[in-house]
């Protein structure tokens, strides 16, 4: 018998963790990860309340997450890495112009 | 045993977030984000959702991390760069988290709800059941999906090819 609140502080927890990577760290990849932390927090929060309804539909949204989360990670790291050929750096403070 | 596990498995979701912040190493940080996901599959498990559980583990720890170590490696990502954070932010920044985060426990608490007691197993969850939701209700926008899939492999080709020139 665990509290749903359990859950939810868990989930909490890591979307704050998640936040704060993406605002303190300055590593493009770590930046990444971040947000990947974050949208894992928000999985958390959709089955455990999949599990308090009763219904089997935060499943399917946590499918489409995990879809968009692949996608982004796909293209995200395609554009990390031309950044990186053109650039030849991985911090984002340096990373200020749109045009070279 | 139930709480044991949740307790457990919550620690290492902990641990490993805190120390995918506090690494200085990328490596370090991905590796620690990789026991994130494992153990949150595990309590996927404890919730009841088999298939939510294993796709986790197939595709979040498998296929993602895969990808964000192969990019890791393959750029030499190193140490990073220590940066010099505005002063303000040093003095203000961690009074006002905390004192932010207290009000706002503070105000949740005087509104809690019933806090109904989540019994394990309260919901089993196949996969039978679930593919027969996605294939029935959810049918349109599995397909729309397939089509994002389908862009986000032809962007990552182009945008990681070589211009001729």
């Amino acid at each position: 018998m665990i509290p749903i609140s359990w859950y939810l502080l868990l989930s909490a927890f890591l979307f704050a963790c998640g936040v704060t990577g993406f605002l303190t760290k300055r590593n493009i990849i770590t930046l990444f990860m971040s947000i990947e932390l974050m949208l894992n927090g928000v999985n958390l929060s959709f089955i455990a309340f999949a599990t308090r309804l009763q219904t089997l539909d935060g499943h399917i949204f946590v499918f489409f997450v995990m879809v968009v989360a692949a996608a982004e990670a796909a293209v995200g790291l395609a554009i990390i890495i031309s950044v990186y050929r053109t650039r030849e750096t991985l911090n984002v403070d340096r990373v200020n112009l749109l045009k070279l | 045993m139930h709480q044991f596990l949740f307790l457990l498995f919550g620690a290492f979701c902990v641990g490993g977030a805190i120390n995918l912040l506090v690494q200085k190493k990328t490596i370090n940080s991905a590796l620690s984000l990789i026991v994130v996901m494992g153990s949150l599959a595990l309590i996927y498990l404890l919730l009841g959702a088999e298939f939510v559980a294993v796709v986790q583990v197939i595709i979040y720890a498998g296929a993602i991390m895969v990808l964000y170590v192969f990019v890791i490696m393959l750029l030499n990502a190193g140490k990073e760069e220590e940066v010099q954070g505005s002063h303000v932010a040093k003095i203000f920044g961690i009074p006002g988290l905390f004192s932010g985060g207290i009000i706002g426990i503070w105000v949740l608490l005087q509104h809690r709800p019933d806090d109904k007691l989540l019994p394990i197993g309260a919901m089993y969850g196949p996969a039978d059941k679930v593919g027969e939701l996605l294939f029935t209700k959810y049918l349109l926008a599995f397909e729309v999906t397939s089509i994002l899939v389908l862009i986000a492999i032809m962007g990552a080709v182009v945008l990681t090819r070589r211009s001729r020139s």
